[in-house]
């Protein structure tokens, strides 16, 4: 049977069909809108638009936003607050602005002021409204940049997190530490780069609109002055909602599906016991949480692109074409690591991406990754390009470290990439209206 | 942004030694951009009419500290230029970046008067090459191809260009609104050609010009802070924190009575005192909030 509702990330304005005119006047007056008011508007095509998308049909979305509330919206507003952070189980935006950070300040009180200040402002950004109030005095900088005036808010999320350098003995929070947030080992092949790695916070800015993604950085970075600065970016894309309008699985850069064997982000329990942090996890203040594992990686794409077909499958274990398992037909159908060909060949390569990522098929990550283009390496005159990993799980240990040791020591496809960055973080549970991004640690 | 005064022609006429170059009306080759921004063009003229706050006294305080540095700076020009000509190059070398620092500190008075910034200060290529003149064409010379050889024209225009700064300066129109705007422009002086090393390409003596502008800033806020302090004593105390950051980063470089090349300073050093300075222009840009609205 075909599996429903993947996390595949379909765009919420599936259909190719602009807001209509009575919409975006509505955004403008900022009304709030019944959901029947707007389905009287819209007419029934931008049905997923409403639905806050995730599934392949209306009737999909409808048990996403009964499932999971915080990620029903109004229009193209994703609610920043909530039980869980926005941007994690949210289906894939069409861009990320990733962006993590260091703090220069030694004292926790500003640490809480940043944080309070980061909140007021991510509830106006992923609203689509200015920030701050000072806008219009000829004497003053306006406190929003201003380049969103006018754009809808996109889908935009911002999801923050903390690293492990945060609980260092400069703000007295040593001893709060999880023991679940430490820096990763180091795993074999790894090319890391300083200037892709750590970080005392991170922000996740994703929106289908890179412009509203950017902007979010740029002015959360701005409003961090003095207190944290800006310690390395990556911006990074998939296809769009209007390439793709059934919203299939994305594809990396490689060519191939890429997150076919994620799990259910519409199932409650899955969730609960793939993702978020419950109170018998570890500290109460990350109950509702999740940990992020963030790794850039580099693709050999010019040395990819010299290797044959059936190379390329069996280094996946998947078909290209339609990211069926090796031996299956459909994209969706288990991968069967038995199943062996008339010499007792494994049909997949248990070398094969697809085979060491499943192992037994026990340990399960929330993948949300996007493709990443960086210009060239000078050095070599080839694409700087692959793939910005990003991974959510409740226990790093056991879920992303035991599945990359596996990778890193025996993955086909470790001749074609490498890892040049690389980060963690613990991301708080959602804020609730009134209260403020990482309220529960820092008081 | 750049401020185009309009000094009144017949002023400047009667106490000005024209220098025999082509004035081109114009200043446009102040690099950068020029503003057309209506806001901000208006600012030479209504002043008081904008401001709710007295700042007669701040005003008058900043002029005549812009005239003690011009004072200095004609004098420190003069011993700079007489070492070029009598071809002591070491001697040159020594006086070139302690004299720069006295035109630093009061650089957005000396861009409010249309040529003299490009003919005291341009870079190469920031002019038509064979307009270039002034501190950086000498700077070239002594350090890069180690003679004063041809550059005894030079020396002599670029000492009357300083003296014209100085008589100038006499005249021109100062508000608080330029004050305000002339502290972050300082700051950005700094972030877009003192941090980059690109001010200073051949002597490397950027911390020179970088601590300067930051001292012209710091000026300003010190004359603006009891007004401050009664408008928005937050802001005030973070614009005095910052300013006591940016100092402490810059602390460790200092040599003697100067600075280290900025060619000892790594990678991360520049950038840590680019963001202390960003970090500063930000609250420092609002320092406008005391001029009412």
């Amino acid at each position: 049977m075909k599996k429903q509702n993947r996390f595949t990330g379909l765009p919420a304005n599936a259909d190719s069909t602009p807001l209509n005119e009575d919409t975006k006047s509505n955004h403008i007056l900022d009304k709030k809108l019944s959901r029947r008011d707007m389905l009287r508007l819209t007419g029934a095509t931008s049905l997923g638009l409403l639905l806050g998308g995730g599934g392949v049909g209306g009737i999909m979305a409808t048990r996403n936003t009964a499932a999971e509330p915080t990620i029903a919206s109004d229009g193209d507003s994703i609610p920043f607050y909530g039980s869980h952070q926005a941007g994690i189980l949210t289906p894939a935006q069409n861009f990320i602005y990733f962006a993590a950070f260091d703090l220069t300040t030694t004292k926790l009180a500003d640490v809480k002021k940043l944080m309070q200040a980061w909140t007021t402002a991510a509830a106006s950004l992923t609203t689509g409204s200015l920030i701050g109030d000072v806008n219009d005095n000829p004497n003053l900088p306006p406190s929003d940049t201003g380049e969103v005036d006018g754009l809808n808010p996109s889908r935009c999320t911002l999801t923050f997190g903390i690293g492990p350098s945060f609980f260092d003995n400069r703000f007295g929070l040593s001893s709060k530490r999880p023991t679940l947030l430490a820096d990763l080992p180091a795993f074999t092949g790894d090319n890391l780069d300083p200037k892709w790695c750590g970080g005392d916070i991170c922000v996740q800015a994703c929106a289908d609109d890179l412009q509203v993604a950017f902007h979010a950085i740029r002015n959360l970075a701005r409003i961090a002055r003095g207190t944290a600065v800006l310690r390395w970016t990556q911006e990074g894309f998939q296809r769009t909602g209007a390439a793709d309008p059934k919203g299939a699985t994305p594809r990396n850069l490689l060519g191939f599906k890429d997150g076919t064997g994620n799990p259910d982000t519409t199932n409650e329990a899955e969730m609960n016991n793939v993702v978020w942090n419950s109170s018998s996890d570890g500290p109460s203040w990350m109950s509702g949480g999740t940990y992020m594992a963030v790794r850039r990686v580099r693709f050999r794409i010019e040395v990819w692109d010299r290797s044959s077909l059936s190379d390329q499958e069996a280094t996946f274990g998947r078909y290209r074409h339609n990211g069926a398992p090796i031996g299956a037909k459909d994209e969706f159908d288990d991968l069967n690591l038995k199943a062996a060909d008339a010499s007792g060949k494994p049909v997949i390569p248990p070398d094969s991406h697809s085979a060491l990522a499943h192992g037994d098929g026990t340990v399960k990550m929330l993948r949300r990754s996007y493709s990443i283009s960086s210009g060239l390496d000078i050095a070599t005159g080839q694409l700087d390009a692959g793939l910005l990993f990003i991974s959510f799980q409740r226990d790093l240990m056991k879920q992303f470290v035991a599945i990359q040791q596996r990778l890193s020591k025996s993955d086909r496809l470790n001749e074609y990439m490498t890892h040049t960055g690389s980060a963690v973080f613990a991301c708080f549970p959602g804020i609730r209206k009134g209260g403020y991004i990482g309220e529960a640690l820092l008081g | 942004m750049r401020f185009t005064y309009a000094v009144p022609a017949g002023l400047l006429a009667a106490s000005i030694l024209f220098t025999g170059c082509a004035s081109n009306n114009n200043d446009s080759n102040t690099s950068n951009n020029n503003s057309t921004n209506a806001a901000n063009s208006t600012a030479a003229t209504n002043t008081a009419a904008a401001t709710t706050a007295d700042f007669t006294s701040a005003v008058d305080q900043y002029r005549t500290y812009v005239i003690e540095q011009c004072d200095e700076f004609v004098k420190q020009t003069e011993n700079f230029t007489n070492a070029v000509k009598e071809a002591k190059i070491e001697e040159a070398k020594a006086l070139y970046a302690p004299a720069r620092m006295y035109y630093e500190r009061i650089e957005p008075i000396a861009e409010a008067l249309g040529d003299l910034d490009p003919n005291i200060d341009a870079r190469e290529n920031d002019v038509e090459a064979a307009e270039w003149r002034g501190f950086h064409k000498l700077e070239k010379a002594l350090w890069q191809d180690n003679t004063t050889k041809d550059m005894t024209e030079f020396a002599d225009q670029l000492l009357k260009d300083a003296q014209l700064l100085r008589a100038k300066v006499e005249i021109v129109e100062i508000d608080a609104n330029l004050l305000v705007t002339g502290a972050v422009e300082l700051l950005n002086e700094v972030s877009s050609s003192k941090v980059t090393g690109e001010e200073e390409r051949y002597s490397h003596t950027d911390l020179y010009d970088f601590v300067a502008n930051v001292e012209g800033a710091q000026k300003i806020y010190e004359l603006l802070k009891p007004e401050l302090a009664k408008k928005d004593a937050e802001l005030e105390k973070t614009i005095g924190e910052r300013f006591a950051a940016l100092q402490a980063e810059l602390a460790p470089f200092k040599s003697g009575d100067g600075y280290v090349s900025y060619e000892e300073l790594k990678e991360e050093d520049v950038r840590k005192l680019s963001q202390n300075l960003d970090a500063l222009a930000e609250p420092l840009s609002n320092m406008g909030t005391i001029l009412g609205v």
